[in-house]
């Protein structure tokens, strides 16, 4: 083995090491995880089964918020959706139909919709403004008329 | 040439034709897309925008890339095991990908497969667009099949020896291929085909999902390997090189087929049914593939490093200035590898758990595969085949200043895009999305430059296309010649002999399997444990 050959696989290793020792510590010390949860739902039995029977936003106390969210072809409900600056908003949602896409431009709320199962994440919106919400799976001939906002004031 | 070598010409052509045409069918819809993302032309009423998506996936991403790979590796191993063989199986197997594939993209096109390449459940296809891709790869398993019994005979026939290092690679590729098809295999053959004939109500999505994402990772794998085996065997013949390690190749291989399939929920981060500790688990399997790479590029600057010492250059300066940059064989692959670094630094991200959420399907994701199997792979196949099929058909090359002109307008037009599209994705522009204005949203609003520039770089790519087409058609109709003959690049001498276990693929295919069943026993165990609902599934376009 050449010795420059040596170099580079040793460089390649501690380059493996460092990247999943950064992701490691993200995700124990910073709590840095993808959405993952293990929650079941009937998707035929979605408008009977609560809190996804009255879909929207509800107010926990002055800064903190649950919001539940039907993704359907081709719209969300609730499609529009206000909370004050600082607000920390749990996100839940689930699909009746195919699989959809959850995802708030400028945050870093991107869940996968699938029917069957209940996606949740949260996110706390400090900076006022209009965020995209929008249907980033495929999902049929409508996908792109798929969005809605969240207005943080 | 003998007769036996000109009947294995026919059928390799075959392939490479075959693939072009799917290139060039593609990748025109491809062109319309990024116009119509641009809001520069609007797709044709009749021809909706999801319809070309579907169809340009799976003509450029399967169909184009796996008949090179046919092809290829078909030809490297015939070449190096040159003996009187049936072309009956070759055959069988390139009638079966070409009618699986055309029964596919006639479904597609007629309207009633709008799943796109993924084809997630609960969308419902038509079954004859599960039954054509299903035959498609059914064909690729005859191919291996063919390809092993090749390696054997010569295992036979030369006893003590080693495999041709063409023929470890090929073999190798094939084997990691059939592992990771197995998973779509099942998807289609036990879930997909028989709910949508109607024979069972419901799908299980998730399960579906990871089965698709079981294959769709070795998929690029398998794309890559294709293309790591012109930059090992064929690259070092145009700088008059040589492979610069027989044991190093045949690692890179080797670590390549362990590490490709442990990997794939690093593409179901963002969904529910599967635990972080999984995703967590594939995250590091998947930067395991930092090894092989590393290994590759060492051993390709080396061998160019190598060849330029020996003409008399030295230093970093002369020998990339040394390196035959007008000659289009070369020229492809080497411009492929600038892109490749991109493409690399680029997939750290997307399998860096955490910081996917970022980018998850968005146009990063878009941009990260065209820099890569738009680039690295689509360029060294093109470039290849300016240096392949004037030796298949006999006769010269024809227009072979275009040929080169063809290498660098891909390179311009690709990197043009892939950076438009890395951008807009930053800025969240959603990927498989017709309009992405969103009346006017701020958001959307801010990434709309780059869908500009994304059309721009589309255009070009497009126009690249068209040159390599009409050199590739220009090639059957120029005088006679007689070229080279197609034999891989000799070896660096090495101080130590190679290990022979390196050699034993069967052994490895078995840590493969072992490995693969490692990563998926957990997961698919909790997706059971979790008793998901069945979906009755629908047709939404």
């Amino acid at each position: 083995m050449y010795r420059s050959e040596r170099i580079w696989l040793i460089a390649g290793i501690i380059t493996l090491i460092v990247f999943l020792g950064i992701l490691g510590v993200a995700a124990v010390h910073d709590d840095i995880v993808p959405p993952s949860h293990l929650k079941t739902i009937d998707p035929a039995k979605i408008a009977q089964t609560p809190p996804f029977d009255n879909p929207g936003l509800r107010r926990l106390d002055a800064h903190t918020y649950e919001a539940y969210i039907v993704a359907r072809i081709f719209s969300f409900n609730p499609s529009t959706m206000t909370v004050p600056v600082g607000s920390t908003v749990h996100f839940y949602a689930t699909s009746p139909d195919v699989v959809h896409g959850f995802f708030i431009t400028n945050t870093a709320i991107n869940m996968m919709v699938v029917p069957g199962w209940v996606s949740e994440d949260s996110h706390t919106f400090e900076t006022p403004g209009t965020y995209l919400l929008l249907c980033n799976e495929y999902c049929g001939s409508g996908h792109h008329f798929m969005y809605g906002e969240v207005v943080v004031k | 040439m003998t007769t036996q070598v000109l009947r294995e010409n026919r059928l390799i052509l075959a392939h490479l034709y075959f693939g072009t045409i799917a290139l060039m069918v593609g990748a025109s819809f491809g062109l319309l897309q990024a116009l119509s993302r641009a809001q520069w032309a609007k797709a044709p009423v009749w021809f909706d925008y999801y319809r070309m998506l579907t169809a340009h996936g799976v003509l450029n991403a399967i169909v184009f890339t796996t008949f090179f790979i046919c092809g290829l590796t078909t030809l490297l191993t015939y070449r190096a095991i040159p003996r009187e063989r049936s072309l009956v199986i070759g055959w069988l197997a390139f009638a079966v990908m070409a009618f699986g594939s055309v029964m596919a993209a006639i479904t597609i096109l007629k309207g009633d497969a709008t799943v796109l390449y993924t084809f997630y459940a609960p969308l419902k296809a038509s079954p004859w667009f599960y039954i054509g891709a299903t035959l498609l790869v059914v064909g690729t398993w005859i191919v291996m099949i063919d390809l092993i019994a090749n390696a054997l005979w010569y295992s036979r026939a030369h006893p003590g020896e080693r495999l041709p290092l063409v023929v470890h690679g090929s073999v190798t590729t094939f084997v990691m291929w059939f592992i990771a098809t197995i998973g779509v295999a099942i998807e289609m053959l036990v879930f997909l085909i028989p709910w949508s004939l109607g024979l069972v109500p419901t799908v299980d999505v998730m399960f579906t999902r990871v089965l698709f994402w079981y294959f769709g990772h070795p998929l690029v794998y398998f794309w890559i390997m294709g293309a790591y085996l012109i930059w090992y065997n064929l690259v070092p013949r145009f700088y008059g090189g040589k492979v610069f390690s027989d044991s190093l190749t045949r690692l890179a291989f080797i670590l390549l087929l362990l590490l490709s399939t442990p990997v794939g929920l690093h593409h179901q981060f963002m969904e529910p049914g599967i635990s972080a500790g999984w995703k967590w688990l594939h995250t590091m399997t998947t930067y395991g593939v930092v090894i092989p790479s590393v290994l590759t590029a060492f051993a390709i600057f080396a061998s160019f490093e190598l060849a330029a010492q020996r003409a008399g250059r030295k230093g970093l300066i002369a020998t990339i200035a040394w390196l035959p940059w007008k000659n289009p064989a070369f020229s492809g692959p080497a411009l492929g590898m600038i892109l490749f670094i991109f493409g690399g630094i680029g997939g750290v991200v997307n399998a860096s758990y955490a910081m996917d959420t970022l980018i998850h399907n968005t146009m990063w994701i878009v941009g990260h595969f065209h820099v890569t199997v738009g680039g690295p792979v689509a360029l060294s196949f093109l470039g290849a085949a300016y240096w392949i099929i004037p030796r298949l058909t006999g006769r010269k090359l024809w227009a072979p200043g275009l040929a080169l002109a063809q290498t660098y307008t891909w390179f311009v037009g690709m990197a043009i895009m892939s950076t438009a599209m890395h951008w807009a994705g930053i800025l969240g522009s959603p990927r498989r999305t017709d309009d992405v204005t969103y009346t006017g949203m701020a958001a959307a609003t801010s990434w709309m430059p780059q869908m500009h520039w994304a059309a721009i770089g589309g255009s070009i790519l497009f126009l690249s296309i068209l040159m390599f087409v009409a050199v590739a058609v220009g090639t059957l109709f120029t005088p006679k010649t007689e070229s080279d003959p197609i034999v891989p690049a000799a070896v660096e001498a090495e101080s130590m002999p190679t290990p022979a276990i390196l050699d034993r693929i069967g052994t490895w295919a078995t840590v493969a399997i072992v490995l693969a069943v490692l990563a998926y026993a957990g997961p698919i165990h909790e997706l059971i444990a979790a008793h998901p609902y069945g979906v009755p599934g629908m047709r939404t376009w």
